[in-house]
């Protein structure tokens, strides 16, 4: 075959609030602790990874009022952390999931410059939608957003952070002692953005960053989602890490980013995939088995289902089966500050009950044949292999990993399977770009307005 | 004898003068890099300071009270000291990090989780200098709502009396409301809300965490915080102030002020003023630590303080104006100024430099060793938090906590 083989995409992503996180471990190390952050990205650095990854929560998690006390709490300011990750690596991009919702243009775009300055042109936008009024109870305005609203905000705020990035040309600041110099044009930094959202003027304090736009990844698969993120993004953060629902996502996403007026290439699919690996494929298997085992406890299965039925059900016995009632989409929401994929509620009820009938499964197990990310499972050949066909099968352009060991799980990863990886000419061995936008292979951002001038000659 | 004076300095892009960025060893093309604020920061730790603070607002920098304008040969940008502080954090040990927020357009509560976790990644450095943001200019940043500014003849007003309009009382109040919050959610967490109990699965005992459930005039917010409460439990919270009302807010809501004698005359006068101010509010608990600004163009092997001065408000093309004392001298005067000011009951000092790296390198490598050479300032860091370094209670009780 000619075709060039794939390069694979690698993010790593220290799991924050959640239940995948098996920090009842022995070795299971501290969730807060910037120890724990600078080690996962040094590893990532290491392993030529290209970014590292942050999810984002904004209000601690309740079910029927009372705060989650079973799996992973607590979680701190994604801005911070990684601008101090900045300070311990070289290379690594640095993607901050930050709600478009709770934030306003103009902090934004200067904290997301800010930070692309202070990392050499290494930040990532993560642009997430979460709505309710739940989480609007922690911020002045409150109340919030109608969820079809979501995305109109989002794409007006990405708007207006783009318009106050580029408020700055590259060679505003010219910063000469000798002539006196500071700025090239007295407007370096005017904007003035008016959409229904936002109406907004002034001056923008940072100067043209690295990347001149940091990149942009989005989290969400609504069709609402799939098409702002096929207009804007350079990358997804896709749930979707097995076949064929993946392999389905990405034709639909390069599809729409055609129908947006881009090049299929232009946007990365990066479902999230945790890995587990073991000498032989009978071992790995096993420690997965365990692990997954652990993870799903009976309280977080029904936790998880309570979720799509919206109902109370802790009297069923998770060992038993799956609950026949149905679920009930139109009471308040028993399960709070949780992001909900499901758009379908019943037709997800029914799928559990068809695979629970088919394999045999108690309601446990159902949730934990079915609420997993596509992992990758195996000796480090088998797990280095999986991700190779994967790629060049176009079930992604790579992989968001996480580990179920924090910090330390990524190390196994990085020792065993990227050498592997690298052998089979998929992954870099050096870092070659300056900017997290080179190492992902990514064009220079251009707004769609500036491709119009570009292709009409104007430019 | 032991150790009196506490000394921070305030770091604000090339330094505080408008043509600094064109002194010889100035950086101005670094000015948004990271090398540059790490190596202002390796200075300050050098010179054993307490503390740096970054100086920030929601709009491009340029003289106080003073329209933005087109100059072309000043530095009228800036980037987020709040990052700045965080990119800081690994590479400093000791140093207390305190980067200037504004309150009246970011959400408290982000306010509050980005400055716990500073208190994260510098292990127990991190403080926060508030700041309102109190103009239109700001406001139109946000769009939320309109913001009037002081017209000339309140202004002139303020000047001669001291006392402002309403509607400043007001932002203030609004301030007041913000920094509760933040306090508030830094103590929603017990410390020892984590308890990963293996037998009965559950990684925090509920109980320990609490809702803030804040209802104020011009927010509510119910909390708790996504960020476990703050290695120092309650990070330095910091305020400038120039006038009785901030006082006032500073004796409600801070632990440190910054005030701006112009003189040791205005000295005892200000002192006055705080300490009415605390009594106005009915201040409890620890006393408000009161820290003097002084703006200092020092002498360098090259040229002395006021020959430095006079070629840079010539640069400048104007006389350096600030709303702090103005000092341009020798080291060893600074350290006779210092050490006279310290008799009058202030308990520390913030020195602004004139020229960040010039100015700076002077305080550190000049000053600091005559002042530990006349016994009055630390000759190494000890262990421990900012709060220890600036002699603040390192056991910061929890309102929340009920066992
Ligand atoms: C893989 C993935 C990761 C997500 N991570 C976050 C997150 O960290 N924080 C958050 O608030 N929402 C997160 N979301 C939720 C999205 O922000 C979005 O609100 C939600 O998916 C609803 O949008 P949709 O209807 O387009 O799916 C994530 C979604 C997906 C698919």
């Amino acid at each position: 075959m000619s075709t060039p083989r794939k390069q694979v995409i690698l993010g790593a992503y220290l799991g924050g609030v959640n239940h995948h996180t098996a920090w009842w471990h022995p070795d299971a190390g501290s969730q807060i602790d910037f120890g724990s952050f600078e080690h996962t990205a040094r590893t990532a650095e290491r392993g030529r990874f290209d970014f590292f990854f942050l999810a984002e929560g904004l209000a601690l998690r309740e079910r029927a009022g009372e705060i989650f006390d079973q799996d992973i709490i607590g979680r701190p300011d994604t801005f911070t952390v990684l601008a101090s990750l900045a300070a311990v690596t070289e290379n690594l991009g640095l993607a901050g999931t930050i709600n478009a919702t709770f934030n306003e243009p103009y902090e934004l775009a200067r904290r997301f410059a800010s930070l692309d300055h202070l990392s050499g042109g290494r930040a990532a936008w993560n642009v997430v939608t979460s709505f309710d009024a739940f989480t609007g109870g922690n911020f002045r305005r409150g109340g919030f957003l109608d969820p079809a609203h979501r995305y109109v905000r989002a794409e007006e705020t990405l708007n207006a952070v783009r318009a106050l990035w580029d408020s700055w040309e590259a060679d505003d600041l010219v910063a000469d002692k000798e002539s006196g110099r500071f700025l090239a044009r007295p407007e370096a930094g005017a904007f003035a953005f008016h959409g229904a959202q936002f109406d907004i003027s002034g001056r923008f304090t940072v100067p043209r960053s690295p990347q001149g736009r940091p990149v942009i990844l989005q989290a969400g698969v609504s069709p609402q989602g799939r098409d702002f993120a096929a207009a804007n993004a350079d990358a997804i953060f896709s749930p979707y890490g097995g076949l064929p629902e993946a392999a389905e996502f990405y034709r639909d996403i390069k599809a729409r980013a055609v129908a947006a007026g881009r090049a299929a290439e232009d946007i990365k699919i990066l479902p999230s995939a945790s890995f587990v690996l073991g000498d032989t494929e009978a071992e790995a298997l096993e420690k997965y088995h365990t692990v997954r085992n652990e993870q799903v406890t009976g309280q977080t299965a029904l936790i998880l289902l309570e979720q799509i039925w919206n109902r109370d059900l802790s009297g069923y016995d998770p060992e038993g089966p799956v609950p026949d009632i149905d679920p009930d989409p139109d009471a308040a929401p028993i399960i709070q500050g949780r992001a909900f994929l499901h758009q379908d509620r019943f037709a997800t009820v029914r799928r559990l009950r068809e695979v629970a009938e088919a394999k045999k499964l108690t309601l446990r197990e159902v949730v934990i044949d079915q609420f997993e990310r596509g992992p990758l499972v195996g000796t480090p050949a088998r797990v280095a292999e999986q991700i190779d066909t994967f790629v060049q099968d176009n079930g992604s352009d790579g992989f968001i990993l996480g580990s179920h060991l924090v910090p330390w799980g990524l190390d196994e990863f990085v020792d065993k399977v990227v050498p592997l990886l690298q052998d089979r000419g998929i992954l870099r061995a050096e870092y070659t770009g300056s900017t997290l936008r080179d190492n992902l292979g990514l064009r220079n951002a251009y707004s769609r307005a500036d491709q119009a001038e570009v292709s009409s000659g104007l430019a | 004898m032991a150790p009196k004076i506490h000394l921070g300095v305030a770091l604000d892009g090339a330094g505080r003068h408008p043509a600094a960025w064109r002194e010889p060893n100035s950086r101005p093309a670094e000015l948004f890099s990271p090398r540059y604020w790490t190596d202002l920061a390796v200075t300050a730790q050098r010179g054993l300071l307490d503390f740096l603070t970054v100086d920030d607002s929601l709009a491009v920098p340029g003289d106080r009270h003073a329209p933005a304008d087109g100059a072309l040969d000043r530095v009228r940008a800036r980037i987020d000291a709040q990052l700045i502080a965080a990119r800081l954090a690994p590479v400093t040990r000791h140093i207390g990090l305190v980067p200037t927020v504004t309150t009246t357009h970011t959400e408290p509560f982000h306010v509050s989780t980005s400055i716990a976790t500073l208190d994260h990644t510098s292990r127990g450095r991190a403080g926060w200098q508030v700041r309102v943001s109190g103009t239109a200019e700001e406001a139109a940043h946000f769009g939320r709502r309109p913001l009037r500014e002081l017209t000339t003849a309140e202004l002139a007003e303020v000047r001669t009396t001291g006392t402002f309009p309403g509607f400043v009382h007001d932002r203030f109040d609004e301030a007041a409301d913000a920094v509760e919050v933040v306090r508030r959610l830094w103590d929603s967490w017990e410390d020892d809300a984590e308890i990963r109990d293996v037998a009965t699965r559950r990684f925090i005992d509920r109980a320990k965490l609490h809702r803030i459930d804040f209802e104020g005039r011009y927010f509510s917010v119910r909390g708790p915080s996504i960020t476990p409460r703050p290695p120092q439990g309650q990070p330095v919270v910091t305020a400038l102030a120039h006038a009785p009302l901030i006082y006032e807010f500073a004796a409600r809501s801070a632990d440190l002020v910054f005030i701006t004698p112009t003189g040791e005359g205005s000295l005892a006068a200000i002192l006055g003023q705080v300490a009415e101010a605390a009594a106005q509010v009915g201040r409890v608990g620890e006393r408000l630590r009161v820290y003097a600004d002084l703006e200092v163009f020092l002498d360098t092997a090259a040229a002395t303080g006021p020959q430095r001065l006079a070629r840079l408000d010539d640069a400048a093309g104007v006389e350096y104006f600030s709303d702090a004392l103005v000092f341009a001298g020798s080291a060893d005067e600074l350290a006779d100024l210092l050490i006279d000011w310290s008799g009058q009951g202030i308990d520390g000092f913030r020195l602004r430099p004139g020229v960040a790296i010039d100015d700076l390198t002077a305080i550190a490598d000049d000053l600091v060793p005559i002042l530990q050479h006349r016994g009055v300032f630390r000759t190494a860091y000890p262990d421990g938090s900012l709060r220890a370094l600036l002699g603040l209670p390192t056991t910061v009780p929890n309102r929340y906590a009920t066992a």
